[in-house]
């Protein structure tokens, strides 16, 4: 196929020779032979549109990826600083209240304090770096896991995809919490090994949809193309599978990343997960369970940020979701 | 009296992306009488099957009816009320969509789901509705009608299955039938199975009925008036016999124009037989490949004992019908499906039958165009990261080499260069086509393997494609192996045609001897299913020896004997069912495999 190099001659569109294929049949009066040119046009590129909800969780969750960063520096105690009684002077008089705990927002502490009489919005500051961080690391040890097992068991025969299949079956049909509990009363809990434990236990997740959408793709046309082309396993993993479930992934992973502080922060509530004096959401309500009685915010601020943070991702979802049609959501599950 | 329809100055709305909405049909109008057939026919995106929806007062989520009127015996569809729409659809007018195989639930009997609709809308009772589709089914010509609805849909076969999507749609004596694109998804064996019923039990019934297609030779057969649609407008308007012999409207001059002419020997010469002394560019010798895991004993067998060399420089068309293995034998080529037996040979020499284990060099020789462009090109990628991997992974390729060999690759399939830098979504149908050969062409191939690439793309698209892959071919030398189901596409392409039928090769030779007889018998009925752009064809070729036999049989792939034997007209019971046919070779470049023998051929031809 020499010809190929000296075609740029003869071959362009608008030459005589080469464009018969729209001439030849017959000049179109009047409309010339555009009109009848080939159909449809090409349809403009989609871009994700953003309902009104989807605007305002970026907002909520550009504000938390902020206090992640500054938090902690425009906190204004430490999350683990006892305040101290003489800042709480009963209005109109000179006496400080007889406690510090569980005390309303006022200028000392502008949402209240804790159970130990702790600045509550500072530990929620320093909080939100704590749960938003193991969160997302657990989440990204959980996405390396699962997909790599995943495209594994996609791409890598019947015995392998067996074998990783039954057990990631085996770890999915524990209860999360109660494996959770186990592993922690066993070994112990630190932030490393809660990071690992959270990650491996939300692989199993995601491997069973990295599997699915690699099985997916694997059958693809354009993957037998690359693979008639004769190219290696490495080229159509990078080039060929992996661009095609980035979209859908990133869905799923905004909905893992939910479950994982869920669990992070069950875990602690249960006592088991970040501890003392440490802040984090999820043991600072139980801490403050016994203010819910006397009407303390103290217990409340913590399970509202929880909402607040996994509702505004859950909408970022739904949007990106509707416009890959909805089919995603379905997949998911 | 007034029409049955009356669809008058019929505007429909698309809701675009952004808001706002776009004009999909323009101003449409044309009546529709008691017991006539209109055709509405135009390509993809001319709102041919969205008019045909506005007669049952419906539009599809996005559309809306923007103005004009839709009278159904006198009374506005449009602005009915829906309780009266809901009468409306079902019991006067009924809608039988493309896809039977889609629209029947598998896991109901055939009876009940033809009588459905009928007993549900508290037209008749079981007892009444199950006698009226025993008639139905009698008037279809469907075998073996007093127990048919005791069966399930996947007993009865696709072409049945058609039919039986004409009774569901009839069982309730409506009086319009809205039928879309009945028979595009159909062999051309089975399309004229299925039109003939459809067109006998139109008359039968006294029904009028709107036809959707694309495909004008069809509604030739069929239709008493044609409305040629073009982009939601009306181009062109009559009765069947005026549109298809003294059509006005150059658009339909055009769409009459890509209608290929019926194959017929002679059409398609380029090639002498000079280079015959050489080696074959591709031999395929004893091929024997199938599906499914384990040893060769067990797994399904799609092809046997194929044999096929082509020469350097041809183009050797394989033609079949769905499922006769013919897309098999691309794979089994190019290694993405190693054989069970024998051997692919290029230039002489033997290629491992697993890709993996073939030299890059082997592999660039061979390149594979998919059918359907849309999913053959991977939609993350750039047109130009497409088209650049080939020069790369064979040529060796710098980064800064890429763009030169890109642009000229784009004028050689001539698309325009700033193509380059689109993703496959932004690019028409046709032109993903045209990408998808120019991925191949960029390894500089010696064979190009076609499997069905024209086959997804309206008709006028499709003959372009054609037409440039003729071009193409002059240029670069290039051999071809052309896969299809349409015998006309072939016949104008081909230097060679290998005729397929349940995985063995019945009949090979240059496409004039193939074409002319003697013939195979199956390649007698290919020939002349193809419908022709002539009223009339469908009632005398329905009179022919090889239809009456032929037509409205399952294929069964048989492990002895002929496979075609029971749709034969020629078939000696006790030798064709027992012994496998031995191959005749009439001329050396045409041999047919058959018991019969060379006179018996002519002697029938003549016949």
């Amino acid at each position: 196929m020499s010809e190929l190099s000296n075609s740029s001659t003869d071959g362009n569109r608008t030459a005589p020779t080469g464009s018969s294929d729209i001439d030849h049949a017959n000049p179109v009066a009047g409309a010339g032979s555009s009109a009848f040119e080939e159909l449809p046009d090409a349809p403009p590129r989609r871009k994700i549109r953003f309902s009104i909800a989807g605007k305002i969780a970026m907002g909520v969750v550009a504000f938390w990826a902020l206090m992640v960063v500054f938090g902690p520096t425009i906190a204004p105690y430490h999350e683990a600083d006892f305040l101290d009684e003489a800042l709480f002077i009963v209005p109109g008089s000179d006496d400080p209240y007889p406690q510090t705990d569980f005390q309303p927002p006022s200028g000392v502490a502008y949402l209240g304090t804790d159970y130990l009489g702790r600045d509550t919005l500072s530990r929620i500051l320093y909080g939100a770096r704590t749960t938003i961080g193991i969160s997302l690391i657990s989440t990204f040890l959980a996405y390396l896991v699962g997909v790599t097992l995943g495209i594994m068991a996609a791409i890598g025969g019947v015995v392998l995809d067996s074998i990783l299949s039954r057990v990631n079956d085996a770890i999915l049909s524990m209860p999360t919490i109660m494996l959770g509990l186990v592993v922690i009363s066993a070994i112990g809990s630190t932030i490393p090994i809660l990071i690992m434990l959270t990650g491996l236990i939300y692989a199993s997740s995601v491997f069973r949809i990295a599997r699915a959408f690699g099985l997916d793709i694997m059958v693809s046309d354009f993957v037998e193309a690359a693979r008639v082309r004769g190219e290696g396993i490495w080229w159509i993993i990078g080039r060929e599978i992996l661009p095609n479930m980035i979209m859908p992934m990133a869905t799923d992973f905004g909905l893992r990343f939910v479950y994982v502080i869920l669990f992070i922060s069950g875990l602690s509530f249960l006592g088991l997960g970040v501890q003392p004096p440490q802040s984090d959401w999820g043991s600072m309500v139980r801490e403050n369970l016994s203010g819910l009685p006397y009407g303390a915010i103290a217990p409340l601020v913590p399970a509202l940020a929880i909402a607040t943070l996994t509702i505004a991702i859950n909408m970022i979802v739904d949007d990106v979701s509707a416009h890959s049609g909805g089919k995603l959501a379905a997949r998911m599950i | 009296m007034a029409a049955l329809l009356e669809i008058d100055n019929l505007l429909i709305d698309a809701r675009t992306d952004d808001g706002t909405m776009v004009p999909i049909v323009k101003g449409v109008s044309f009546n529709l009488d008691r017991g006539e057939v209109v055709a509405l026919i135009g390509e993809s995106g001319s709102g041919k099957t969205t008019i045909a929806l506005s007669a049952l007062g419906y539009a599809k989520p996005g559309l809306e009816f923007s103005g004009g009127e839709v009278r159904f015996d006198g009374v506005d569809v449009l602005t009915m009320a829906s309780e009266e729409r809901r009468e409306l659809r079902g019991q006067r007018v009924a809608y039988l969509a493309q896809s039977a195989a889609a629209s029947f639930n598998p896991a109901l009997t055939i009876g009940e789901q033809v009588t459905e609709s009928a007993i549900l809308q508290g037209r008749m009772d079981r007892d009444t509705a199950y006698q009226r589709a025993e008639i139905l089914y009698r008037a279809l010509e469907l075998p073996d009608p007093d127990r048919l609805g005791r069966r399930y849909p996947h007993q009865v076969s696709g072409g049945q299955l058609q039919r039986l999507m004409a009774a569901m749609a009839l069982c309730g004596k409506p009086d319009l039938l809205v039928l879309d694109e009945p028979t595009t998804a159909l062999d051309v064996t089975t399309q004229i199975e299925v039109l003939r019923a459809f067109k006998s039990v139109i008359r039968q019934e006294g029904a009028a009925a709107l036809y959707v297609t694309h495909d004008l030779a069809v509604v030739a057969q069929i239709a008493d008036r044609i409305v040629v649609l073009y982009g939601g407008e009306v181009q062109e308007y009559g009765s069947a016999s005026d549109v298809i012999n003294r059509p006005n409207h150059d658009y339909t001059r055009r769409l009459m124009s890509a209608v290929r002419p019926p194959p017929e020997a002679g059409q398609y010469a380029e090639t002498t037989g000079e280079h015959r002394r050489e080696v074959p560019a591709l031999e395929v010798r004893n091929l024997t490949a199938g599906y499914g895991t384990g040893n060769a004993r067990t797994a399904v067998k799609v092809l046997r004992d194929v044999n096929i060399s082509v020469e350097r420089g041809h183009s050797v068309g394989v033609i079949g019908e769905s499922g006769c293995g013919k897309s098999t034998l691309a794979r089994v080529i190019s290694g993405l499906l190693p054989a069970q037996e024998g051997e692919v040979r290029l230039h002489g020499d033997t290629l491992h039958p697993d890709l993996k284990r073939r030299d890059r060099s082997d592999l660039q020789k061979i390149q594979f165009v998919f059918q359907m462009a849309d999913t053959a090109l991977n939609p993350r990628h750039r047109i130009d990261n497409l088209l650049g991997r080939p020069f790369e992974f064979y040529l060796g390729l710098t980064r800064s080499q890429k763009p030169e060999k890109i642009a000229e690759l784009l004028k050689m399939v001539e698309l325009p260069p700033d193509f380059a830098g689109r993703y496959p979504e932004e690019l028409s149908g046709g032109q993903k086509q045209r990408i998808n050969l120019a991925r191949a062409l960029a390894a500089s191939p010696e064979i190009l393997l076609c499997d069905e690439v024209i086959s997804a793309l309206d008709s006028i698209v499709g003959a372009n494609i054609i037409e440039l892959l003729k071009r193409l071919r002059k240029r670069t030398g290039v051999s071809f192996v052309f896969i299809s189901h349409d015998l006309s596409t072939v016949a104008s392409f081909a230097d060679d045609i290998v005729v397929l039928y349940a995985g063995r090769v019945v009949e090979q030779g240059s496409t004039n001897k193939v074409l002319a007889p003697p013939y195979h018998p199956y390649t007698r009925l290919l020939i002349s299913s193809v419908p022709e752009l002539r009223i009339g064809w469908l009632e005398e070729t329905m009179e022919t020896s090889e239809a009456k036999a032929g037509i409205d049989r399952v294929v069964e792939i048989t492990e002895v004997g002929c496979p075609f034997f029971n749709r034969c007209p020629l078939a000696i019971p006790g030798t064709c069912d027992k012994h496998v046919p031995p191959i005749r070779e009439i001329t050396d470049d045409h041999k047919i495999e058959c018991h019969r023998s060379d006179e018996e051929f002519r002697h029938w031809a003549s016949a």
